[in-house]
């Protein structure tokens, strides 16, 4: 994490746009510009900002934002719960169509079906995100009018309606994740399905069902909760832009709107809270190897 | 020359090719100016004039489109050579020289911690939009995966009989590297490299759909949907045509790289997609 943290600083810093400049106006005089750099610190030499930023991260500060002058921890906050709702549902969604379709593909090795998902999954990776949910939108909400078009709904005004909001956000994001999540597990199921004790399972006379559950899944479950894992990054990158298009007031659309005022310390938060997460969840997939596979000890 | 077996690759291939020629042949397949304003036609449908409709601004999209390829084209040549050629620079100086292998690969591991869009996002803002800003920071998340694998390369091959007797008969490095290492990665590379084209290609359309990307006045696909974004429900082709292209162009790269896997190594099936 401290590198994490090292490299966004630096990468941010060394590309400098001067945030004071931008903060002052295009009237601003130089004393002006002078005189906001040196309150926000931004005069002191690199190194000695860096340790700063670090000392204030140990404490759980992620610093104040320039433009709104609200800490940016609160800010994230705020926007959390959108953020936190797609993620969630796309995630459940995802892993609920992707695993069986997967499976399905690898039990039917070879045939039509198979051909169909893996043709799907290459799709998938290729839809660029908004494209699929400017598709979405003119499809149900535009044609049909069934769904909302955009914005979001907290769940305080009640559950229908929150759902509603989310149904086209999280049909668009999943795409490319199931796509990766079932090309996965098609691979590792079929690779399981080739062993000796898949012949012997079904020579015993166990029945399909459970062969496919009991015997091929789980032992192909490793690779594929990584994968999950893995997507985590895709995921991120995708809520961005999801949030955009629907116009879900989350954590992507701050990032979108603190680039665009040059909110340096806000900027620098939200990457340091997206790779956190990640680094977070894949933690949690490293854990979760020793529930698949009692073999892997740490 | 021999058209490839793979169906895969040839479709790939060919779909890649005719988009070249159209964005070098850009002047001479019914476009006009792209850039070229007419207030009058403002948001027309697809006509027989202007094939995908106009824009906002009346622009012709055909056009908009045709010349769109040349950037998402060069953009996805570019990042990947750079990428490939800093990746096996970076994976064989980490691969052989044993005290950078540490150092090296946790800056690696802490660049690719970071989702790729969020920090080409902040990197573009925070440089200014130009066509060089992009690259790079499409370019800098990109480095650690391929630099990843050809560090595993090495590692695996380092270990080869082969290597140890060209060592154990003194050959210099930079000979036993050319020789020995570099074809082992060579196909890897390959397909590694039109992976990273095709996220390229996706990642500069996003930045400059999100408005982080290449200064709007010039036409690229990103820019394009950018400016459809106000009129979707009015004028759904704005976004629709330079998206779909955008998607068979990257299908078309994912396609080619699946198909060159397949083809240069099966071995390498599971390992190199699964790390994506």
């Amino acid at each position: 994490m401290a590198i994490v943290a090292t490299i966004v600083f630096l990468l941010l810093r060394f590309s400098a746009g001067d945030p004071a400049a931008v903060l002052a106006g295009d009237a601003a005089t130089p004393e002006t510009i002078a005189a906001i750099r040196t309150r926000l610190g931004l005069d002191q030499p690199m190194a000695v900002q860096l340790v700063r930023w670090f000392w204030q991260l140990l404490h759980g500060d992620l610093g104040t934002s320039i433009i709104s002058n609200q800490g940016v921890g609160h800010l994230i906050a705020d926007r959390m719960a959108p953020t936190l709702a797609l993620s969630i549902t796309t995630i459940l969604f995802a892993i609920l169509v992707a695993v069986p379709l997967g499976v399905v593909a690898a039990w039917k090795h070879g045939t039509i079906v198979d051909r169909a998902v893996m043709t799907f999954s290459v799709l998938g990776f290729s839809m660029p995100v908004f494209v699929l949910g400017y598709l979405w939108i003119l499809g149900f909400a535009i044609k049909l009018r069934w769904l909302p078009v955009q914005g979001f709904s907290p769940l305080s005004d009640g559950i229908g309606p929150f759902l509603a909001h989310l149904v086209l956000p999280t049909l668009t994001l999943s795409a490319i994740y199931i796509a990766l999540i079932a090309r996965i597990t098609r691979a590792s199921v079929l690779e399981v399905l080739g062993e000796d004790y898949i012949r012997t399972a079904r020579a015993k006379g166990v029945p399909e069902r459970a062969v496919l559950m009991r015997h091929a899944l789980a032992n192909a479950a490793v690779p594929i909760v990584s994968v999950i894992g893995i997507g985590v990054a895709l995921l991120i990158g995708g809520v961005v832009v999801t949030e955009s298009v629907f116009n879900l007031p989350g954590l992507g659309r701050l990032t979108v709107d603190a680039v665009l005022a040059r909110d340096y310390p806000v900027i620098q938060g939200i990457i340091l809270v997206f790779s956190g997460v990640y680094v977070l969840v894949n933690l949690a997939v490293d854990l979760a190897y020793v529930l698949l596979d009692p073999r892997i000890r740490y | 020359m021999r058209l490839p077996r793979h169906p895969s690759v040839r479709f790939g291939a060919l779909v890649l090719l005719a988009l070249a020629l159209a964005a070098v042949a850009a002047p001479w397949l019914h476009t006009v100016d792209p850039v070229q304003l007419t207030p009058r036609l403002r948001l027309k449908p697809p006509t027989a004039e202007h094939w995908f409709g106009t824009d906002g601004f009346g622009r012709d999209l055909w056009s908009r489109v045709i010349y769109g390829a040349r950037i998402s084209l060069a953009i996805g040549a570019l990042v990947s050579s750079v990428a490939v050629v800093l990746g096996l620079a970076i994976g064989l100086g980490a691969g052989f020289v044993r005290w950078l292998d540490g150092p090296v690969m946790r800056v690696m591991d802490g660049i690719m911690a970071i989702p790729a869009i969020l920090l080409a996002i902040a990197m573009v803002s925070l440089n200014g939009a130009s066509l060089a800003t992009v690259a790079v920071a499409i370019v800098i998340p990109e480095i650690p995966r391929v630099a990843r694998l050809v560090r595993s390369v090495v590692l695996s091959v380092r270990e080869e009989p082969y290597v140890e007797a060209a060592v154990g008969l003194g050959t210099r490095l930079p000979r036993l590297l050319w020789r020995h290492i570099l074809p082992n990665t060579l196909a890897p590379l390959v397909v590694q490299g039109t992976y990273v084209a095709a996220s390229a290609i996706l990642t500069e359309a996003i930045l400059s759909f999100l408005g982080a990307g290449i200064p709007t006045e010039i036409p690229s696909w990103g820019n394009a949907m950018a400016e459809g974004r106000v009129y979707f429900q009015i004028a759904p082709w704005i976004i629709l045509f330079p998206g779909l292209c955008l998607a068979v162009t990257v299908l078309a790269v994912n396609l080619l790289g699946d198909g060159l896997r397949d083809m240069l190594d099966p071995r390498l099936a599971k390992s190199v997609r699964s790390f994506r």
